[in-house]
């Protein structure tokens, strides 16, 4: 973790949660909008940070687990300030920003610094993996959303919102956030397989190979279109559609681990 | 540049007396006039409100005892003997009576703590003072200051937006399911006193659609008629219930008139939709039960009680952040205020100077009539110089040197020192 735009872009993200947890305790317009600076400042560093690595291999970097992480926290760092942006809410900053930072740092791990080509090259390519790990980040974001559902559902129902209860945004605009990222999901997941598709069929002739991870990756699609569907129906709005959620999530975390670990035959870390 | 407060509000006097005391906004503006008029004060500034009735000015020259001045003068003005404020009134000086103002725009002085009424009657009070050439340039920074401190701690400190009342409580539960309630309904059932309150409240959040339902269509069509909304005859009650958001109760009824069976079907008849339910009645007007059916939020007055001490609770613990706003802007008034007098002071000895140097110039040259005309200019050349030399060591250092200025004491015995005539800044 020697490179000063890894060093200066981890200052900026423990800065931003520090103001993002200060803001959730104190509400202070100040603090606030240092915590969205911050957060815009280590955005900014880290793509620096992204671009050199990405220099060194000439390609997104996808092909070990570090990399991969690396983009998908800037991905879920950058979807979150869109989301807090179209939203007007910050109090969902302090519970997304531990998570990028775990996965900023895991990343960063001094095993991280030796850096390879990956075999896999070119724009199309770069689409694809960089949809798909934009997708998974928005996935991320809909599962912290949900959890914030529930836990303030509970608190409401039960009449015990305490301090957390006030500064949490409203049902409503948490299953709107929710919804919103599920949308930045399925699109991006969508658009991101349309690319790798036509990115395999140019490369082999053929657009489907039965890999294990494109077949995951569809089912988790499908699982997230099917809880747009869902999520405003009578039975399922509210509470269980924010269950729907999380169990989803499972699988995209499945997808992220055991699938590109062990299963797959091509795919590495998105 | 002194400041006086003379007030008497929630605090020391009882409502009756507050009754009396109190000015309207004619009164204020008179009062103001008179007591400029009267030479009692050059700057003034009435703040009269249902919990308290304040006199702030700031003294002119010939003002020996202006506190008691002022004092004398609101008992006669509204027809009183002194002997009948004895006791209720409070004085305060300087730094604190900028510090009661602070607080009182703050809300820390008022009956409901940080309750948000006041600023807006401060900011009244003080352009109505304004628009009328009362105040002058130290009460209108003074006043200035409180309007910011007002906004500050507002926006910096939870002191105002937990609710601590049961009927406001009930409506920013409602903002805490469905956000904001510009695109929601409410069903007011029950025409009452109390459901009065939550519906003037949901008004002032916004609400989109308000319907009243009553025993009484006549109290119903009164209420709706004052707030926008419709009527909705008692029979349709259960027919109504797939319409709301929000349905707030508050009717006399020894059993519960929404019972967990008619929500359900209500429920069912709405997709399930968010429903909260605010049942002020006592007896309870829903079954206990129906606030566990799904998608269901049911409060009823002892919960929201429960809120609203809690949340009282909380407002108190943010009076220390409050208070360090309080402070920090009281630094700057007197910061400022030291500089307003440090220039005014400083306009005052120049004059002194050159007036006392022309005259002993005058004096002198008169006795050399030989001198001729050059040299007579440079004399005079020469004796400025000096003289804007001597002033200019101590201008610069009372200029940066705030501690220098509070040991001066607002400079009055500078004054006083070199018989300088005291001006406006």
């Amino acid at each position: 973790m020697t490179n000063p735009y890894v060093l200066a872009t981890l200052l900026f993200y423990v800065a931003s949660l520090a103001l993002y947890i200060w803001n959730l305790r104190e509400p202070s317009r100040l603090a606030g909008i240092g915590a969205t600076a911050c957060l815009i400042g280590a955005l900014g560093l880290h793509y620096v940070a992204l671009l050199e690595r990405s220099r060194q291999i000439h390609a997104v970097p996808y092909d070990d687990l570090f990399g991969s992480l690396s983009l998908f926290a800037w991905l879920l760092a950058a979807t979150y300030l869109g989301l807090e942006a179209i939203h007007r809410r910050r109090s969902v900053g302090p519970f997304v920003l531990p998570i990028v930072l775990v996965v900023f740092m895991l990343a960063h791990l001094p095993e991280a610094r030796e850096v390879k080509a990956p075999p896999a090259q070119g724009p199309l390519f770069a689409f694809h993996v960089t949809l798909n790990i934009l997708a998974y980040s928005a996935f991320a974001i809909s599962f912290v959303l949900s959890i914030i559902f529930l836990v303030q559902n509970r608190r409401l129902r039960g009449k015990k919102l305490g301090i957390v209860g006030w500064r949490f945004p409203p049902l409503d605009v948490l299953e709107r956030m929710t919804r919103s990222s599920v949308l930045i999901g399925c699109v991006s997941l969508a658009v991101g397989m349309t690319a790798g598709l036509i990115w395999a069929h140019r490369l082999e002739g053929q657009y489907w190979d039965g890999d294990p991870k494109v077949i995951v990756t569809v089912l988790i699609l499908a699982l997230y279109v099917g809880y747009t569907l869902v999520a405003r129906t009578a039975t399922w709005r509210g509470a269980r559609a924010s269950m729907l959620c999380i169990f989803n999530f499972a699988f995209v975390i499945f997808s992220y681990s055991i699938v590109n670990r062990y299963l797959s035959h091509f795919h590495r870390y998105f | 540049m002194e400041i006086v407060l003379i007030g008497l509000s929630h605090r020391t006097a009882t409502v009756e007396l507050r009754e009396r005391v109190a000015f309207n906004s004619e009164q204020a503006r008179e009062a103001a006039e008179q007591l400029r008029s009267r030479g009692i004060l050059e700057e003034t500034m009435v703040l009269s409100t249902c919990n308290r009735s304040e006199l702030y000015g700031v003294p002119g020259e010939q003002s020996a005892d202006s506190a008691a001045a002022v004092e004398l003068f609101l008992s006669s003005y509204h027809q009183m003997s002194p002997s009948e404020l004895d006791g209720s009134l409070y004085r305060h000086r300087d730094s604190h009576a900028v510090r009661h103002l602070f607080r009182v725009a703050a809300g820390l002085d008022s009956m409901l703590l940080g309750e948000a009424e006041i600023l807006g009657q401060v900011r009244d009070a003080y352009q109505i003072a304004l628009d009328h050439g009362e105040t002058g340039p130290v009460l209108n920074r003074m006043f200035q200051g409180a309007l910011e401190v007002g906004k500050r701690v507002r926006n910096e400190t939870e002191i105002g937006t937990r609710p601590v009342s049961v009927a406001f409580a009930g409506v920013k539960l409602a903002e805490r399911i469905f956000g904001k309630l510009n695109s929601h309904r409410a069903l007011i059932v029950g025409a009452g006193a109390t459901s009065e309150q939550v519906v003037r409240h949901l008004v002032d959040r916004g609400i989109k659609q308000l319907r009243v339902i009553n025993r009484t269509a006549e109290h119903a069509a009164d209420l709706a008629k004052r707030f926008g909304g419709e009527v909705v005859p008692w029979e349709n009650l259960t027919a109504s219930l797939d319409w709301p958001d929000l349905i707030v109760t508050s009717v006399s009824s020894p059993e519960p008139i929404l019972t967990r069976a008619i929500l359900e079907r209500a429920m069912a008849a709405r997709g399930n939709r968010a429903l909260l339910m605010i049942d002020l009645g006592v007896p309870r007007n829903v079954a206990p039960d129906a606030g566990n059916l799904y998608n269901t939020y049911l409060y009823n007055v002892d919960d929201l009680t429960e809120i609203v001490e809690q949340n009282k609770k909380a407002r108190q613990a943010e009076i220390p952040r409050a208070e360090a706003i309080i402070e920090e802007q009281i630094e700057k008034f007197l910061h400022w205020q030291a500089g307003a007098t440090t220039g005014a002071v400083l306009g005052e000895l120049r004059a002194k100077l050159a007036a006392e140097r022309d005259a002993f110039l005058k004096e002198r040259l008169a006795a050399m009539p030989n001198l001729s005309a050059a040299d007579r200019v440079q004399v005079a050349d020469m004796l400025k110089d000096f003289t804007d030399r001597v002033v200019l060591d101590p201008a610069e250092r009372l200029r940066g040197v705030p501690e220098l200025r509070r040991k001066l004491q607002n400079l009055d015995a500078l004054r006083d020192l070199f018989r300088l005539n005291r001006e406006k800044p």
